[in-house]
């Protein structure tokens, strides 16, 4: 499945080797590998990307919003052509526009939202998995991070333009409301809306920014605020801070929004912001692991990254004489848990904007301790000090999954350049969304003074 | 006022024998009644002895008529067995965990359910002598049995026994709700009025509804060896909780071999061959689990028929209870309520906090209020969760700032000694004040600890001095002292620090 018209690039992975690289090396080791990913994944007719690298796995439709927010970046960094970077990120948006969005049981999508996973090949749902609102709005985020940076006149950029704002326009946001105060998490054709929504601080913003700013459906500002409303203001080991247990909810919406200095009313009424809490979620979660309350080997101020991610199962031949349970894929959190003592090394890396000090050294540890986690340039998503192999080497998730290397390269270029963010603080529907949640402050007053007359 | 009989296939123990006797003694005669009671309380149930008690300690002339037994719902079918049936099967469970107390897990560990329902039944019968019928008397109190007719505004029926009052207080609680689900009834269930009375333990139990009882008898009938499944309609357990909380309750379950069935609904039961088959429905997911028993008491249903509160005038609703005012008054002015049959929160402290309020409405023209209460409330699962005051989301959709101080017990030395670390302190203050707005405990021991927090809120102490309370070491309750001091250091802003820098330097100055 690679792309034949990817630019080679060396990929050394010695140079990565702790106390050897610099961290502009290993920043470039990490950020091409987690890009290639894209490239060697996806089914090159229809754009669609694979949710991880194991054999026979359906596409995720979050992968493909990281896929398309990837190929800029790599242009900008000379690891593709531009061309057939467009072409790749045209491939995905035309599959999605002509999808079938009839929501019947095997069709692609419906209402403008689509099914979580589908199959590589026909882009029919698989799984029988939900129609997903947030998954919905990172592909679209993607398609949008796209469209703001290939903006030349070209045929095809200018179509890449077209198909990513008709895809906006046509999410039925106010339909997923399904009459409620919220967004519903998802639908089913066997069963109609899932009856839960969100609760809690968690990687909706996007969501609910995208869902706001819609020129067409778009929800009301009351929702926004009905959604907050269930947020906690915590103080956690001394730290005050929004809480959310899994890290990756620090940092989904933020690899698309800039949060600094930006404040909705909640933030304004805290004195802080979410660029600020997701740098505290760092220190809550380093707390945590040096408490280490369960006792796991190998946790510690500098090994933490308690997320959603892969991680052993009780099914696992040789760990049944475990007596705590292993909860395979899911999201982990702190402090409440769930903790098998399964830490998630690019959920550390993705805190680099917010805390790149701690970050870097919580990678740099890990790949001292578990070289086995990198492969081909790429962070496996987890590994488990606290189960060994016969040779004494601690568990790690096999392959690699779409999403953290998604997060993973927006975030070191979010570190480095900031470009995903100069690019989505361009895009008119991001601003509106973020004036109708009551953003205000910092680059959005810089932009209120550029369009005002 | 319970509405089943001791069922024949309880046995006649002396557990049994003893709450009979001091509960509805056979060779109960029932007074000869004056010309008019002074106050008539209905219900001889947590709320109903409460008011009636305590109006005959201010020297009232009081009448209790009871249907059945006496000790309501709290002695004989709820608080009282399902606490002691909690206590044994903390302890098999703590025998199956024993290695991680550094002790030997004992090699055959072997449920004596039999046992275990005798002990329930002994302690039942032990603490019903505090709510005898011989101690309500000696109290002052004249204690009738039969059914209860009202038959005016001012008097009712016993039986046949007429009866006048200058007041009455309707306390005659709930019973459980059964949900419609179709074949559950002809299949067979149990609720919390029948399943202290089992005496084998069904080896497969499903139970229906993730509140409060259903947590509690799910667990504590997994630890005692039935395999056991909890269906909750809901996403998680506890739907009033604070998800933190519920999710650690729904860890904890999970732990303990519980099979937890969330945003699953029961649809349909039927028997084939001897045992129950049960339909459930997970959005589009269907499929069928074979059990032994069912337990289905989701939820409770003030009891207010039977009692011809029509001829009393007194405004009521099926499934709503009795209709009362924030004094407890209800439409009729000579007739108040307490306890569960009018109250949302179904539990014994707050029946008998209505009952001193409505006794003092009713006979000293009281003006208290029962929005002025501070209700805790315990689920008594392992860990324990106990929540006073506001939530979260309640601040919030107030439009009241919050902040939440939160100590997890793991930071707690005795928590850490006694292997209990599985919870937390949460304390929600209004934001830049120490004003406490409500808390939720989930520990071991929440239950006990939430009455710090009670206290605090009631008597109108601020979070900060609770600071400067000296709690004892080693003590689970420092959790609260903890986050008290967290609280107390948000005072240090930068610029008092500055200022006490500047001080320093001033004083210490060599």
């Amino acid at each position: 499945m690679s792309n034949p018209q990817q630019v080679e690039a060396p990929l050394d992975a010695a140079t990565t080797a702790p106390g050897v690289a610099s961290d502009e090396t290993l920043l470039d080791v990490l950020a091409r590998g987690a890009f290639d990913y894209f490239p060697q994944q996806t089914n090159p007719d229809n754009g669609l990307v694979a949710d991880n690298s194991r054999a026979g796995v359906p596409a995720s439709i979050a992968v493909v919003g990281f896929a398309l927010s990837a190929y800029p970046i790599a242009v900008e960094r000379g690891w593709i052509e531009r061309a057939p970077a467009v072409r790749a990120c045209l491939a995905a948006l035309r599959f999605f526009r002509d999808s079938d969005q009839s929501g019947g049981p095997e069709s692609t999508g419906y209402q403008g939202f689509y099914f979580h996973f589908l199959d590589m090949d026909s882009g029919a749902r698989v799984w029988k998995c939900e129609l997903s609102m947030i998954d919905t709005a990172l592909l679209i985020a993607g398609a949008l991070t796209a469209a703001a940076y290939f903006n030349s006149a070209d045929d095809e950029e200018t179509e890449l333009r077209a198909v990513a704002d008709a895809l906006y326009r046509r999410i039925n946001w106010r339909w997923a409301q399904d009459d409620g105060n919220t967004i519903r998490q998802g639908w089913k054709p066997e069963c109609g809306f899932l009856h839960y929504g969100w609760e809690g601080y968690s990687e909706a913003i996007v969501l609910y920014v995208l869902a706001m700013g819609s020129p067409t459906y778009p929800i009301s500002s009351d929702c926004y605020a009905a959604w907050t409303a269930t947020y906690q203001w915590e103080n956690l080991y001394g730290h005050d801070c929004l809480y959310a247990g899994p890290l990756f909810v620090h940092h989904f919406s933020h690899a698309w929004i800039d949060f600094r200095g930006i404040r909705d009313a909640f933030m304004r009424e805290k004195h802080s912001d979410y660029f600020e809490n997701s740098a505290r979620a760092v220190l809550v979660q380093r707390e945590y692991t040096r408490r280490n309350p369960h006792g796991f080997a190998g946790y510690g101020l500098d090994a933490w990254g308690l997320s959603a991610c892969d991680g052993p199962s009780d099914e696992l031949p040789d760990v049944s004489h475990e007596e705590r349970h292993l909860f395979g894929y899911a999201a982990r959190g702190v402090p409440y848990g769930p903790d098998d003592g399964t830490l998630c090394v690019p959920a550390m890396l993705s805190s680099l904007p917010f805390a790149p000090e701690l970050a870097l050294d919580g990678v740099r540890v890990a790949l001292s301790r578990h070289p086995n986690v990198l492969d081909s340039g790429r962070l496996a998503t987890a590994v488990n000090p606290s189960l060994r192999h016969a040779d004494g080497s601690a568990w790690v998730s096999s392959g690699h999954f779409g999403l953290d290397q998604g997060i993973v390269l927006m975030m070191i270029e979010n570190y480095r350049s900031g470009l995903p963010w100069r690019l989505m603080r361009g895009c008119t529907c991001i601003h509106a969304g973020l004036r109708c949640a009551d953003f205000r402050g910092g680059w959005l007053l810089d932009h209120a003074a550029q369009v005002a007359p | 006022m319970i509405t089943a009989a001791r069922p024949p296939q309880v046995p006649d123990d002396r557990g049994e024998r003893t709450r009979v006797a001091n509960l509805h003694p056979t060779a109960w005669s029932n007074p000869t009644p004056p010309d008019c009671y002074q106050l008539v309380v209905i219900g001889g149930g947590t709320a109903g002895i409460a008011a009636a008690q305590r109006a005959a300690a201010l020297g009232a002339r009081v009448a209790l008529v009871e249907r059945h037994l006496l000790g309501g719902t709290c002695l004989n079918t709820g608080c009282v067995p399902s606490r002691a049936l909690i206590r044994t099967s903390r302890l098999y469970a703590e025998m199956r965990d024993a290695t991680r107390y550094g002790a030997c897990r004992p090699a055959d560990i072997k449920v004596d359910f039999a046992a275990t329902m005798a002990r329930v039944r002994a302690i039942r019968g032990h603490l019903s002598g505090d709510l005898s019928v011989r101690t309500l008397a000696a109290d002052g109190v004249d204690v009738y049995f039969g059914r209860p007719r009202f038959t005016g505004a001012d008097s009712l029926t016993v039986d046949d026994t007429p009866l006048r009052f200058a007041r009455a207080i309707i306390a005659t609680g709930a019973r459980p709700h059964v949900p419609d689900i179709p074949g559950l009834k002809e299949a067979g269930f149990l609720t919390n009025e029948t399943v202290f009375d089992l005496t084998e333990l069904p080896r497969r139990l499903l139970v229906i509804g993730g509140g409060p009882i259903g947590c509690e008898l799910a667990q504590a009938f997994r630890r005692l060896g039935a395999g056991t499944t909890i269906v909750q309609s809901l996403p998680l357990f506890l739907e009033r909780e604070e998800r933190d909380a519920a999710q650690m309750l729904s860890d904890a379950m999970a732990r303990d071999g519980v099979e937890v069935r969330l945003n699953t609904h029961v649809v349909a039961v039927r028997v084939e061959n001897g045992q129950k088959l049960v339909d459930l429905v997970s959005d589009d997911y269907h499929n069928t689990i074979a059990v032994d028993a069912i337990a289905a008491g989701v939820g409770r249903t003030p009891n207010v028929e039977g009692m011809n509160l029509d001829a009393a005038g007194v405004a009521y609703a099926p499934g709503q209870g009795v209709a009362v005012d924030d004094h407890l008054r209800t439409s009729n002015p000579r007739i108040y309520a307490a306890g569960d049959v009018c109250l949302n929160y179904k539990y014994g402290h707050t029946a008998q906090a209505s009952a001193q309020i409505a006794v003092a409405n009713a006979l000293f023209r009281g003006h208290r209020r029962v929005s002025e209460l501070v209700i805790p409330w315990c689920t008594f699962t392992d860990p324990e969760i106990a929540h006073v005051g506001l939530y979260v989301r309640q601040a919030n959709q107030r439009g009241i700032p919050v902040k939440t101080y939160t100590v997890l017990m793991h930071q707690v030395d005795r928590a850490v000694a006694d292997s209990e670390t599985a919870g937390f302190v949460k304390i929600h203050v209004r934001e830049g004040s120490d004003h406490i707005l409500g808390a939720t405990i989930v520990a071991r021991h929440a239950g006990d600890m939430i009455n710090e927090i009670t206290l605090a809120m009631g008597a109108g102490v601020g979070l900060r001095k609770i600071a400067d309370v000296i709690h004892c070491y080693d003590t689970q309750a420092e959790a609260i002292q903890m986050a008290a001091k967290a609280c107390e250091r948000t005072r240090l802003t930068p610029r008092v620090r500055a200022r006490l820098k500047h001080w320093l330097a001033h004083v210490c100055a060599g």
